[in-house]
């Protein structure tokens, strides 16, 4: 669309979408981030048609074989192929980053917005809890939940996604506090609309845009504690790949086979700062101050 | 100054009750009878019953928890199953070395993220700040686990410049204390040094734009004066309370970063006790990071109080 264009549309018709696209659409940090985190859910998707080894199967002819022709980012200590586990353990990075984020948005935002909807008793109840669980440091949090549950992927989820809950609980609740003054929710109030109509239809679509921001930068910081967890043993079991647990058993043979501790690691990075630009550039994109 | 206080520590009191009761929960999602491996293979019917009366576990649920937080307020957290220690006493030994870790870390925290911060908001929109940007995000996507490793591999193994791991107390030998504790540190300080920056950053945006900032440049006062006399006194108000609150990300960093330079610290402590099924040094651990963080917060509160007069009115 040309400069002309935009300017002789009027501006009411411009509806709100676009112009958040079209921001995010120009925010190169965004873009980037975008395109990282693209490309890493490409590659999880990918890896059972990919023509790649079974990332569990041994070759104990090629142990510890640094990066070559045959194995793009070496072998590890039983000889198994390097970016094949790689490949794979991106499917478990991801799906924990996701998985976790939405149990905490799940169980967040709807006591969230009782809290801040309702007020009283309920918010009394709701915020001190959030106080309380927030008190207690996220990754300490995550690895005595995940402790108490016992070592497995879907544990390490469960306890990230439980520890991460009360961000979304305070967020919300602060959302809705500001939101439910708003005269469109008197107006439909005083239309004698249903509470849970008026939740669903005019509370819940105005508070998404920042809960939508802080998931993606939660879905970053939710990668790094599933690598902490499986690092220190309380994540992805193996013979499973996952890159934390990939790192730990690394650090073992750092003289010997240095290239086993540095994908993981560039992996966890690069995937880690494409949410966090990502969820960097949607808050820049959907605040309506700057326009 | 005492009431604004005294309203915080009101607050703070609920908070800490129910920190307590989800930490006495915890144990008791435990899947299966914790008696059972206490009363052995026989699993004699006499002894159990014994245990159960020592334990109180037959006291309705409500009491249990009575007994369990009046020995915690008396500062008896129970006995490490691992190495019969009370709990507070093992706690008592690894604080020093997490402390050291932690002054150290936040040391190398403030001389990095707080200059950085203010160098980027004053040169905002050039590329210094968009360099110290890219620099601090990916300070904060870097797990600090493999950064560890990563250092470990280069200044220990290859350049052979700083011990690997271990840890010497200080009262020992100074200097090798700060060099055991160098690399930790850095680790664990360049991922407190990007929060700080940020926060620094837009502190100082936004008090630069402020009128007396105006007023003191527009007296003719040297840039230098102005953004360190007038301008960053304001913006630190609200960093020196983020200080406090970073207190929580330094103690979760500490795990990881303990474990890495295997550093007989607190953190390594948490981990040694969730592979040994020692829950309750686990219990104590959280109860305790969790009650020390609402301090810090409580702290933050003061020294908010204290740092910004136009509270000292209300």
């Amino acid at each position: 669309m040309t400069d002309a264009a935009l300017s002789a549309e009027p501006i009411l018709t411009a509806k709100p979408e676009n112009r958040v696209w079209k921001k995010f659409r120009n925010h190169k940090s965004a873009m980037v981030g975008g395109v990282l985190v693209a490309f890493f859910v490409l590659i999880a998707l990918a890896a059972p048609i990919l023509p790649i080894p079974d990332p569990a199967a041994t070759d104990w002819g090629a142990v510890r074989k640094a990066p070559s022709w045959a194995h793009w980012m070496g072998t590890d200590e039983i000889g198994r192929d390097v970016m094949s586990r790689m490949i794979w353990g991106a499917q478990a990075s991801l799906l924990a980053g996701v998985v976790s984020v939405s149990i905490a948005v799940v169980i967040g935002v709807p006591l969230g917005i009782v809290a801040g909807y309702f007020g009283g008793w309920s918010d009394a109840v709701i915020s001190r809890c959030t106080e309380a669980l927030l008190a207690a440091p996220f990754l300490i949090l995550a690895i005595a939940l995940a402790a108490f549950l016992g070592p497995s992927l879907a544990n390490a989820m469960i306890a990230i996604g439980i520890s991460a809950t009360p961000i979304f609980i305070r967020l919300t609740r602060g959302q809705v506090i500001s939101v439910k003054s708003e005269d469109y929710v008197d107006s439909a109030r005083a239309i004698g609309l249903p509470t849970p109509r008026i939740l669903t239809r005019y509370i819940l679509p105005n508070v998404l845009p920042p809960i939508l921001v802080q998931a993606t930068l939660t879905i970053a910081t939710a990668i790094i504690a599933e690598a902490a967890l499986s690092f220190l043993g309380l994540g992805q079991q193996p013979p499973e790949p996952s890159w934390g647990s990939m790192l730990n058993t690394a650090k073992n043979f750092l003289n010997q086979a240095p290239w086993m501790a540095l994908w993981p690691g560039v992996s966890i990075f690069l995937v880690v700062l494409g949410f966090n630009l990502l969820g960097d550039g949607l808050r820049d994109a959907l605040d309506p101050r700057e326009h | 100054m005492p009431q604004f206080l005294l309203r915080r520590i009101i607050i703070a009191l609920p908070t800490i009750v129910l920190i307590s009761i989800f930490v006495f929960i915890l144990q008791k999602l435990l899947p299966g009878d914790p008696l059972l491996v206490l009363a052995g293979e026989e699993r004699d019917p006499e002894t159990l019953a014994f245990l159960r009366e020592k334990y109180r576990l037959n006291d309705p649920i409500w009491m249990q928890y009575l007994a369990w937080i009046g020995n915690a307020l008396q500062g008896d957290l129970g006995i490490s199953l691992r190495t019969n220690q009370p709990v507070t006493e093992l706690m008592a030994q690894k604080l020093p070395v997490t402390i050291q870790l932690a002054v150290m870390s936040m040391i190398f925290a403030l001389v990095i993220g707080i200059p950085a911060g203010i160098l980027s908001a004053v040169k905002k929109g050039t590329a210094t700040d968009y360099i110290a940007n890219i620099v601090a995000l990916s300070g904060l996507s870097i797990p600090n686990f493999w950064l560890g490793i990563m250092l470990i591999l280069l200044v220990s193994v290859k350049w052979q410049l700083l011990p690997a791991s271990g840890y010497v107390p200080l009262s020992e030998d100074f200097g090798q204390s700060i060099r055991t504790m160098l690399m930790p540190s850095f680790v664990l300080g360049t991922a407190l040094a990007a929060t700080l920056m940020r926060h620094t950053r837009s502190s100082m945006l936004s008090v630069l734009s402020a009128d007396y900032v105006r007023t003191a440049r527009a007296k003719g006062l040297t840039e230098r004066v102005v953004i360190l006399k007038h301008a960053l006194r304001n913006a630190l108000t609200p960093i020196v309370t983020l200080i406090a609150l970073l207190f929580g990300e330094l103690v979760a960093g500490a795990v990881l970063t303990e474990q890495i330079f295997t550093i007989p610290g607190f953190g390594k402590l948490v981990v040694d006790a969730v592979f040994n099924r020692d829950y309750a040094v686990v219990q104590g651990i959280v109860l305790v990071t969790a009650v020390g963080f609402i301090f810090m917060n409580l702290f933050a509160d003061a020294m908010y109080y204290v740092l910004n007069p136009r509270l000292r009115g209300q």
